[in-house]
């Protein structure tokens, strides 16, 4: 079972990662909930010092940049794993 | 040798033989002055900005983190403003930035230090007042922007900061490194075009807007009309202008139009300065999101602190730039 959430600390940018995400997720049939978390301390227990954050199955993937749908796209796929 | 004389030549060859307006007139002046400003910022900032971003790439909020932890005494504070300004800011990571310090033990005047330099002092400030007003100006604004990051940090940190912050910050934590593979070349040069090409996206309008508004004054104002806006060269402009910079939130881009405007209209380049930084490091959302992490009296004392720096500032480049 695969899982996708965006960790952020509620800016603008966070939301955008959260929709353009939840919008490929959609576009590429794939039946993946996309679940948005405002807790900055998650952030910070991972390590990390930027927002926000894309966690596929647990892994962060992409920290503080938002990547143009294509790469976004290719991203997304790469990490989830096949069933 | 004049880098800049091709753009005057072409400048002037489009107003005259291509837009064909009448030679020494206003509207040829304004013109060619507008088409000249617009091709050299433009220039400047595409150099500028990619310079810095690919620069930018040696640097990680990680190393940054390493780098600080328990550096205490004022080599930290000096230390995070230099990290401060050689580091992206993006509102969106001050409060991760500032957690992810604090908890690995960094103190939190120095943390301080690192959050005032960093949005202060940013690649398009810095890139707009060098491709504006030239090296000695933009030069400024960096020292000023430093020395003010620095002195802020140290005097909060003896203020025993630590009492004031909101949640329970367990400090001292091991951080767990990230280990992210460090860039090739080629990654880099390519990550840095992209910023580049990212941030030009963002601020084309208000460049336009700024240089717009510029020729218009430079050309179409009177000399007398300039002594009306004078009052702002007051003993208290330099407060006012800072004041008025709280409650504005725009990235320097923004602000930068009406600098050029404020200064084209005579009011002292110190005061415009003063506005510009209070607009970057004292903006009222960036407070609200601070308030998460630091109680209502460290956010105050944050505002005291860095406006009478900003304010001490302004007043020495106005004696400065006399």
């Amino acid at each position: 079972m695969n899982t996708i959430e965006v960790l952020g600390s509620g800016c603008a940018k966070c939301q955008k990662l959260h929709e353009q995400v939840t919008k490929i997720v959609s576009e590429l049939g794939l039946d993946i909930p996309v679940s948005y978390s405002s807790d900055v301390q998650r952030i910070v227990a991972l390590g990390l010092m930027q927002s926000p954050v894309l966690l596929i199955n647990s892994k962060p993937v992409l920290v503080g940049i938002i990547p143009n749908p294509i790469q976004l796209q290719k991203i997304i796929q790469d990490n989830l794993s096949v069933e | 040798m004049n880098l800049l004389l091709p753009i005057e030549k072409l400048a002037d060859w489009l107003v005259i033989d291509v837009f064909r307006v009448a030679v020494d007139s206003r509207a040829a002046e304004a013109l060619s002055f507008f088409i000249y400003d617009t091709i050299k910022i433009f220039l400047l900032l595409l150099v500028i900005i990619f310079a810095i971003s690919w620069l930018r790439s040696f640097i990680s909020p990680n190393q940054v983190r390493r780098l600080l932890v328990r550096k205490q005494g004022w080599i930290g504070n000096i230390l995070a403003a230099l990290l401060g300004v050689a580091t992206p800011f993006c509102s969106c990571s001050a409060i991760p930035m500032f957690l992810g310090l604090v908890e690995a033990g960094v103190p939190v005047g120095v943390t301080l230090s690192f959050l005032i330099a960093s949005p202060m002092v940013n690649e398009v400030a810095v890139g707009m007042l060098f491709s504006i007003f030239g090296i000695k100006i933009a030069g400024l604004y960096i020292l000023g922007g430093l020395v003010i990051a620095i002195v802020a940090g140290l005097i909060i940190g003896l203020m025993k900061p630590e009492q004031l912050l909101e949640m329970s910050i367990v400090q001292g934590n091991q951080p767990t490194d990230m280990q992210i593979a460090s860039p090739t070349w080629s990654d880099r040069m390519a990550s840095a075009w992209q910023y580049t090409a990212d941030i030009i996206k963002k601020i084309w309008p208000y460049i336009l807007i700024g240089v717009g508004l510029g020729a218009w004054v430079h050309s179409y104002v009177p000399a007398s009309f300039l002594n009306l806006i004078a009052g702002a060269n007051h003993w208290y402009g330099v407060p006012l202008a800072t004041l008025l910079g709280i409650p504005l939130y725009a990235n320097a881009a923004g602000i930068m139009p009406l600098v050029q405007v404020l200064v084209g209209k005579g009011v002292a380049m110190g005061t415009a300065l003063s506005f510009m930084m209070a607009v970057t490091a004292l903006s009222l959302p960036e407070l609200i999101i601070l308030r998460r992490v630091m109680k209502l009296r460290l956010i105050g004392i944050f505002v005291g602190v860095v406006g009478a720096g900003i304010i001490i500032i302004g007043y020495w480049f106005n004696f400065l730039l006399r």
